[in-house]
């Protein structure tokens, strides 16, 4: 990956949403999903946000699409601010940055044809004149995610989940888009079907130069298709670094946490398994200081009143937000107070 | 990550077949049934006056409350008019009720529903007017509509139809608001899709379903309430036959001449009935998640 300006850049991201409770609606506290979230991707850069759930990662995604508005925080594409754009403005630039969600059922409207849910984008941004170029657009992009032509007159029903996802992703390819955000986009996919997704997405993304933003709870799928990894825990980015670093000297315990749930096809490997006890902390009070220090197997006292920022460590562009510093054998010291 | 991917593995599924009519009636025998039965009282309303009537208004002194015979197959009312004749032509008024008022409360809730639904700020202001009007049962606030204006039946029609429409309008406004959180609404927001669009396209197409169940059960409520407000004349006027006050003037007969009140009273009870299993039928078929069983 090479220099020049991001793609897409987004800086210091929160989304509170308010609790409203009583007769009059009043504001009684906050769910803290996004709490300052900052990241960039380059062009045809892959990053992958991975987190359990609720820990805001969607969230992320759908303020970066503007399908719900962030509280505070910047988000650029191509220098430009797109966070606080009216929506007559917003509109030609939605063209860029698409979406897959995670649901191939709930994603494609059940009364439209495969004909009119991927010419409706193009219809929209006016890509394609008339009937014939619309069809001629639509049976290419038909070939682009690997279905066969004739199939455009067909109802979703009529699909298998991985065809129905392909569909969805045909949809984001038709206008154009230089980023496209998966959220979950295979997790609700078989094995086979995962595999085959993953697959067609890295081919598209060499064959158009796609960036993507990865939105996915699964450390295994995320290794096979990603440059960079950012780790996400209760509204925060606990670490972020390029696959090779972060699958092989993650820093963080609770990016530990995750890789030693990823299974491993071999039942004789040993390996240190970092069982986390207990449940995420409620996004609504999160606990103070180190967001993670309640669940976290080397907790110290500093974690539970200051909060770690995220901080360079190991090479270069590996940052992690935690108060450890690693010893050489992966052993774990507690770092003194600055 | 330079792997191609296979050509398309998975093999489409075969097209379901469109049902026979055979089919449809062993797989919903109560739609068959409801639409059968309601399909009988269409004909009579359509072709009352060649289906061996009299003029329903003629009057005939000398032939007061005969019993039913060849002649009079219904009896004749205390006027001496033809009950038979009367609740064949009752059917018309009924049906047209029915009809108009599920149209056109379903068109105005929808829209309110709409409205509602997708206007934040309006909502809870539209939600409470509705809650009033369904805090008032519909019997009474189409009595009450009535007393207002002259009998006619279509100031029947907007006073059942006012009260019929909050129904609607909750009805819709629910769908709605599940229906905008849906990922294919997302997608076509996040495809450019402006705000009317969105909601000719991905919306409405997806309430026909739960709105054509709610508009059946309208329309046998329709029914029952215009018979209600003939019997108590605050309905159509005396000069329009209808089973409402057919019966309403049987009424005071009706310990010695039953067969006034029974005629009117049963075609009234089989065409709601009918209304109602075709409503069952319909909510069981379109409703995915009992449709799945077979």
């Amino acid at each position: 990956m090479s220099g020049g300006q991001p793609l897409l850049e987004v800086d210091g991201l929160k989304k509170h949403f308010p609790i409203r409770s009583g007769v009059l609606g009043g504001v009684s506290a906050h769910v803290y999903a996004v709490d300052g979230v900052s990241f960039d991707i380059r062009r045809g850069e892959t990053l992958s946000l991975v987190g359990e759930s609720g820990c805001g990662k969607s969230t992320v995604g759908k303020s970066i699409l503007r399908l719900i508005e962030p509280t505070a925080g910047e988000v650029r594409l191509d220098g430009q601010r797109i966070d606080n754009l009216p929506a007559g403005q917003l509109r030609p630039l939605r063209r860029r940055v698409q979406v897959v969600f995670q649901d191939p059922f709930s994603s494609l409207n059940p009364r439209m044809r495969v004909r009119d849910i991927l010419a409706e984008p193009l219809r929209n941004f006016g890509l394609a004149t008339g009937h014939g170029e619309t069809e001629d657009r639509v049976a290419s992009l038909m070939d682009k995610v690997r279905l066969p032509r004739d199939a455009i007159g067909r109802f979703p029903h009529e699909f298998s989940g991985g065809q129905r996802q392909r569909i969805g992703i045909a949809r984001a390819l038709a206008p154009g888009a230089d980023l496209i955000i998966c959220d979950e986009a295979v997790s609700a996919l078989d094995v086979s079907v995962k595999a085959q997704i993953v697959n067609l997405l890295s081919d598209l993304q060499d064959e158009l130069g796609l960036a993507l933003l990865f939105i996915s709870h699964d450390l295994a799928i995320v290794e096979h298709l990603t440059h960079r990894v950012a780790v996400m825990y209760l509204g925060k980015i606990v670490e972020l670094a390029e696959r090779s670093t972060l699958f092989a000297r993650s820093h963080h315990p609770y990016t530990r946490a995750l890789l030693s749930a990823v299974p491993v096809p071999d039942p004789e490997a040993q390996r240190q398994r970092i069982i986390l006890t207990g449940d995420v902390p409620s996004p609504i009070n999160p606990p103070s200081g180190c967001r993670f220090h309640t669940r976290c197997p080397f907790v110290f006292d500093r974690c539970r009143v200051e909060e770690p920022l995220l901080r360079p460590v190991g090479k270069a562009g590996h940052i992690s937000a935690c108060h450890l510093e690693h010893a050489p054998g992966g052993e774990v010291v507690p770092q003194p107070n600055a | 990550m330079s792997v191609t991917s296979p050509a398309l593995p998975d093999v489409l599924p075969p097209i379901r077949r469109r049902g026979r009519l055979r089919t449809l009636i062993r797989r919903n025998p109560t739609i068959a049934m409801g639409a059968a039965l309601l399909g009988v009282v269409v004909f009579i309303a359509i072709f009352a006056p060649w289906l061996g009537t009299v003029d329903p208004t003629a009057l005939a002194p000398a032939k007061r409350i005969r019993p039913p015979s060849e002649i009079y197959w219904f009896g004749t009312d205390m006027l001496g008019r033809d009950v038979y004749s009367r609740v064949m032509f009752g059917a018309r008024v009924s049906l047209i009720v029915g009809f108009a008022v599920a149209l056109l409360s379903s068109a105005i809730g929808t829209f309110i529903g709409v409205v509602s639904g997708y206007v934040r700020w309006l909502d809870s202001v539209i939600m409470r007017v509705m809650d009033g009007l369904m805090s008032i049962p519909p019997i009474l606030l189409a009595i009450a509509l009535m007393a207002l204006t002259r009998g006619s039946v279509q100031n029947v029609i907007i006073a059942i139809s006012v009260a019929e429409t909050p129904r609607v309008a909750r009805l819709i406004r629910g769908v709605v608001l599940s229906l905008r959180e849906q990922p294919y609404v997302e997608a076509a927001i996040a495809s450019g899709t402006r705000v009317p669009k969105i909601i000719w396209r991905h919306i409405l197409p997806n309430t026909i379903a739960p709105l054509t169940v709610q508009a059946t059960y309208i329309c046998a409520s329709a029914m029952i309430t215009e018979a209600i407000l003939s019997f108590i004349g605050a309905g159509t006027p005396p000069t329009v036959p209808s089973w409402g006050n057919i019966m309403a003037e049987g009424r005071a007969l009706w310990q010695v001449k039953p067969y006034i009140v029974f005629f009117p009273a049963v075609f009234l009870s089989v065409t709601v009935l009918a209304v109602n299993l075709l409503g069952d039928g319909l909510r069981d078929a379109l409703d995915p998640r009992l449709a799945k069983r077979l």
